[in-house]
């Protein structure tokens, strides 16, 4: 096995792993704040996929600018889907917010294919086969590009958080509930917030991958599990967390795939999981709950 | 990571058949042009103008119209919404379908199944996926109602011992044993001696299937010039096939040799752009994927030369111009040629029970399972031998055709008879436009 | 269960299990099928209810069990010869140790919640991936048995005819209500309940919940497998995409969740609503002339959506407050701990 085949797929699997970074970023701060396991993540993925999809095929936005009002829209999505239909939720058992959000799921994925069919869909952009040589690496372009995007994207939800007064005001509610309700911040409204958040965080997540993957209706559920599976070995709640276990599940699926057979390479990232969770069941840079 | 069929939650569907009545249109039943008339003329054997039946027979679709397979099965489902007509207008069968969505479930499958026959269907036709094609054949068991697969290549289905289910499609065995002659065929045509290859394959139930006729075929077969370096097999519902692509380049073998799906293909094209790897060429032993509508529309030009020796249409038949013309009409947005593989062998497992019907005068399931039992059908879209089941349901000598890629659409290469272009081997390097 | 229930509703009962034992003659095969398809959801549902409703381990990855059952059943037959009702022993001592593996590591390991369910799948999904490459069971090409015509019912092979077939999964899903009543009412029923309700105060109170759960972990894998069981034989093919996929376990949790979780009925009601529901969307879609693939769907998420916003505690108990069907306020049926969002 040479140097550059490995160097190949291993540069490739960080790459991607940024991307899945940010997909289970959204669904890491939703958790953080707002304690709700978010099952529709994969769809809303989906959703923000066919968005530039439909954006790039009519008006040829680029999915690089796409971010922007996809980001916009699910920001906007979320907000009402958290005020709307999860807030109650969530002082009510796991399995009534999981019923729900499979319920929010099957009715995604089913409207999905009813707009656009079963078909695949892809954005054919210029740079799409490019790709660059370092020596003797080889870089595809395309996976450059998302995973630089993927990390302004992340970086941009984290100064957000720390700096910001809003993004304060939700660490606040998420450290102590009890706490920020006294002070009197406006508890449901930063859910809501969060929420939109989260679901921003996919949507950005849902324009880089188009450009790696081609979206079908039913690509929603994978996602949402590669998206648990990130989440819990980084760290439920944690944002660093999200993009190492992005990382993290890149390349070892990478790995898997040089060195076992790539047909069985999912069964390394959850066998990870299930290793993370006896050993360290807060993930790797989760706290204590 | 692996699919989860979200769809198939929706399951504890115990559906009632969305029966719609298949050709309906009184204008499609005059479509026959000087196509038809020829048709008729030369089929003359099977026309019978005093042949007069009062009932149509009632045939149960059953197809994965939603779920994971759902682009596949309304693919399928344009076979059967021609069928009627064209059957019609050829042999002058009147049949109705009952059309019903499996869901890409296997209970819904069964179930629907169950329902159509439960509101008078005769026979049953479906169901793509080898899974939900057993289920029903269960229920058709059951009932003593015969059930023609359309398209399912497990080898065990007609293994199994059920004496009501048919496949008029090709066993894996099959496909990979013509699929493997095409391959010397087309070294031979092109002058080339390609060494070495690297076998790539989904490993679902098909590329199982596949990967196992191989492993055993491919070691007796001593006119075959190349040898396998490596063997990688892949996740269905793989996103992202970097790493498979990685492998294969480096085992640097001549051509590639790959079992794919649809969505895979386009992927694992594209990388191999990205990846800079230009083998001599791309050949598909018999498996879906590089021949269809969506392979062509995702891929624009870097989806010519892809090879795929598959079960194909005849295109000089009279039945494939009917249904092609019929598809126009029906269908003005869709190509006969990007939907071959499905429609025809659709419309094949409904002529199947047409033709019985019409040879026996009966609705009764019994009376047609064994008039099934006794097909001979000449007059047949895709090439091969005439329709004739064996002793286990099976058809047999269903032959293959090798199809190149030229200009965005699928060519017959090979055989010679029925070649519409020249095969091309070594495949030119993609050169970016 | 039965004394909380009034006469009226052991009249109900009564009238209901009379229906089911004479369904056989008054339905088509159709029915029937369904008839099937709703008591096979209804155990599935029953067995998740144990480790769910009664003792609050939420599984997401009950197709586990289903998929061990019914590979270690099936392969038993191809390979061995040994019939279905040897083979079941095997299954569900096979799952219970799978199930004892995954149990011991989670509750060992303090794992619990939300954590616990996704701990579930990820087993699942592994096993999935596993089969897929086990070509002594046919890898992801799929299991066959081999399928004889016969004129008779034989119940010593399960190879018969569907009257038969239903009648097996109505014996087991009575089986598994009478067995869960029994067990609500042993010491370890109200183990479990006290462990729902509050885990800490359980222990306080010196129940070893280690135990408990351990044991509510091996009854449920142990009766899901039977079902697994079954579906070989009443399909004669096994892939593991199909077998051990999410979509499967969800399946299996949707009746009891939608009927009313940790009730005993719950899961029956459930799995028959659901089924009817599907049903009826197809009906309705075939009425008015739509035909457009997944708008059922959509319908039949939008009811789901509906019934949790609406019905948190499922359908069963409020139906049965509002016939009149228990006297008695029984335990808590949704194991509603009001949740502070702290976690």
């Amino acid at each position: 096995m040479s140097f550059e085949l490995i160097g190949n797929v291993l540069i490739a699997g960080v790459l991607s792993g940024l991307v899945y970074g940010l997909m289970a970023l959204g669904l890491s701060v939703i958790f953080g704040v707002v304690r709700v396991v978010n099952f529709a993540h994969g769809e809303m993925m989906t959703a923000a996929m066919f968005a530039a999809v439909v954006l790039f095929n009519t008006w040829g936005i680029d999915p690089f600018m796409a971010v922007i009002p996809v980001v916009v829209v699910f920001f906007a999505l979320g907000y009402l889907l958290q005020r709307a239909i999860i807030n109650p939720f969530i002082t009510r058992p796991e399995h009534s917010q999981f019923m729900l959000l499979v319920a929010v799921a099957i009715i995604m994925v089913n409207a999905l294919l009813i707009a656009f069919g079963p078909n695949a869909r892809n954005v054919q952009v210029d740079y799409q086969l490019e790709s660059f040589e370092l020596g003797p690496l080889l870089v595809d372009a395309a996976r450059l590009y998302a995973a630089g995007a993927a990390l302004v994207c992340s970086a941009a939800v984290f100064s957000f958080f720390r700096f910001t007064m809003t993004g304060k005001a939700i660490r606040a509610c998420a450290d102590n509930h009890m706490g920020a309700k006294v002070v009197g911040l406006d508890i449901r409204h930063l859910y809501a917030l969060t929420f939109g958040l989260g679901s921003a965080c996919v949507a950005a997540a849902g324009c880089m991958m188009v450009l790696l993957v081609d979206v079908t209706p039913q690509l929603g559920p994978a996602y949402t599990l590669m998206a648990f599976v990130i989440v819990i070995v980084g760290g439920l709640g944690s944002m660093p967390g999200a993009l190492l276990g992005g990382i993290l599940i890149g390349v070892s699926e990478a790995g898997a795939g040089l060195f076992i057979t790539p047909s069985a390479k999912s069964m390394v990232s959850f066998a990870l999981l299930v290793v993370v969770l006896l050993l360290r069941p807060q993930g790797l840079l989760g706290k204590r709950p | 990571m692996n699919t989860i069929e979200k769809t198939s939650l929706a399951t504890l569907d115990v559906g009632v058949s969305d029966a719609t009545e298949g050709g309906a249109d009184a204008g499609r039943r005059r479509f026959v042009g000087a196509v038809g008339a020829a048709a008729i003329v030369s089929s003359s054997s099977l026309m019978r103008p005093a042949w007069a039946q009062s009932a149509k027979l009632k045939v149960g679709v059953l197809l994965p119209r939603s779920g994971v397979q759902a682009f596949v099965g309304q693919s399928c489902q344009f076979g059967a919404d021609v069928a009627p007509a064209v059957l019609k207008s050829l042999f002058g069968v009147d049949i109705e379908l009952m059309n019903a969505d499996t869901e890409t479930n296997v209970d819904t499958a069964r179930s629907r199944a169950e329902r159509l026959i439960s509101e008078g269907a005769q026979v049953l036709v479906g169901a793509f996926d080898s899974g939900a094609s057993l289920a029903i054949a269960q229920v058709a068991e059951q009932k003593g109602v015969p059930f023609v697969i359309n398209i399912a290549a497990a080898p065990q289905i007609t293994e199994q011992g059920y004496k009501f289910t048919f496949r008029n499609f090709p066993t894996s065995v099959d496909l990979v044993v013509n699929g493997l002659g095409l391959a010397r065929d087309l070294f031979l045509a092109t002058g080339t001696a390609p060494r070495t290859a690297v076998f790539m394959h989904v490993n679902d139930t098909f590329g199982q299937a596949n990967k196992a006729a191989i492993a055993s075929i491919l070691p007796k077969l001593d006119y075959l010039p190349f040898k396998l370096l490596d063997t990688i097999a892949y996740d269905p519902a793989a996103k992202d096939l970097t790493v498979e692509v990685a492998r294969a380049k480096a085992t640097k073998a001549d051509f590639l040799l790959l079992v794919c799906r649809l969505n895979d293909a386009i992927i694992l094209r594209r990388e191999m752009v990205k990846q800079r790897w230009n083998p001599m060429g791309i050949i598909g032993p018999g498996n879906p994927g590089m021949y269809e509508a969506q392979f062509y529309a995702a891929l624009g030009k870097l989806s010519d030369h892809c090879i795929s020796n598959v079960p194909w249409y005849d295109p000089k038949s009279v039945v494939t111009k009917a249904i092609d013309a019929q598809m126009r009409k029906q269908f003005p947005k869709e190509k006969l040629m990007y939907h071959a593989l499905n429609v025809g062998f659709t419309f094949e497992s409904i002529q199947i029970v047409a033709d019985a019907f019409k040879r026996s005068r009966s609705n009764d399931p019994k009376v047609l399972a064994e008039a099934i039992r006794q097909t001979n059908i000449a007059s047949r879209m895709m090439l091969g031998g005439p329709i004739k089941f064996n002793a286990k349901g099976q058809v047999e000598g269903i032959a293959s055709a090798c199809i190149q890629n030229f200009n965005q659409r699928p060519m017959v290469v090979l055989p010679a008879a029925s070649a519409e272009a020249k095969p091309v081997f070594p495949v030119p390097g993609y050169v970016r436009a | 269960m039965f004394s909380q229930i009034n006469p009226r509703a052991r009249g109900l009962l009564a009238a209901l299990a009379l229906l089911l034992l004479i369904l056989p003659w008054i339905a088509n095969n159709y029915v029937l099928s369904v008839a099937v398809l709703i008591l096979y959801f209804a155990y599935t549902g029953q067995a998740w209810n144990v480790m769910m409703g009664f003792c609050g381990q939420l599984s997401l990855g009950h197709s586990l069990y289903v998929g061990i059952g019914g590979y270690s059943a099936a392969a038993l037959f191809v390979h061995f010869g040994i019939g279905p009702w040897g083979g079941a022993l095997v299954a569900v001592a096979a799952s219970m140790l799978v199930g004892a593996i995954i149990g011991f590591l989670a509750f060992r390991f303090g794992i619990g919640g939300v954590y616990f369910a996704l701990l579930t799948i990820a087993f699942a999904e592994f096993t999935r991936l596993g089969f897929d490459h086990w070509q002594w069971l046919g890898a992801s090409g799929g299991f066959f048995l081999p399928v004889k015509q016969r004129e008779f019912n034989d119940l010593l092979n399960l190879r018969g005819s569907p009257v038969m077939f239903y009648y097996v999964m109505l014996a087991l899903a009575t089986a598994a209500l009478a067995f869960c009543t029994w067990l609500l009412r042993t010491r370890i029923g109200y183990y479990w309940l006290a462990i729902r309700e509050d885990q800490q105060a359980a222990q306080a109170l010196g129940i070893n919940t280690f135990r408990c759960k351990m044991i509510a972990v091996l009854i449920s894998s142990g009766m899901t497998s039977l079902a697994g069981v079954f579906f070989a034989f009443y399909y004669n093919n096994l892939f593991p995409e199909q077998i051990f996929n999410m979509g499967r376990s969800i399946e299996i949790i949707l009746g009891p969740i939608i009927g009313g979780i940790g009730t005993l009925f719950g899961p029956i009601l459930g799995a028959a609503l659901l089924a009817l529901l599907a049903d009826g969307i197809t009906e309705l879609m075939a009425q008015i002339g739509i035909e457009l693939p997944g708008i059922k769907q959509v319908f039949y998420g939008s009811c789901l959506l509906l019934v949790t916003m609406f019905l948190p505690n499922g359908v069963w108990p409020a139906l049965a407050r509002r016939l009149g069907l228990v006297s008695a306020p029984g335990p808590d049926p949704a194991g509603n701990t009001v949740r502070h969002p702290d976690g």
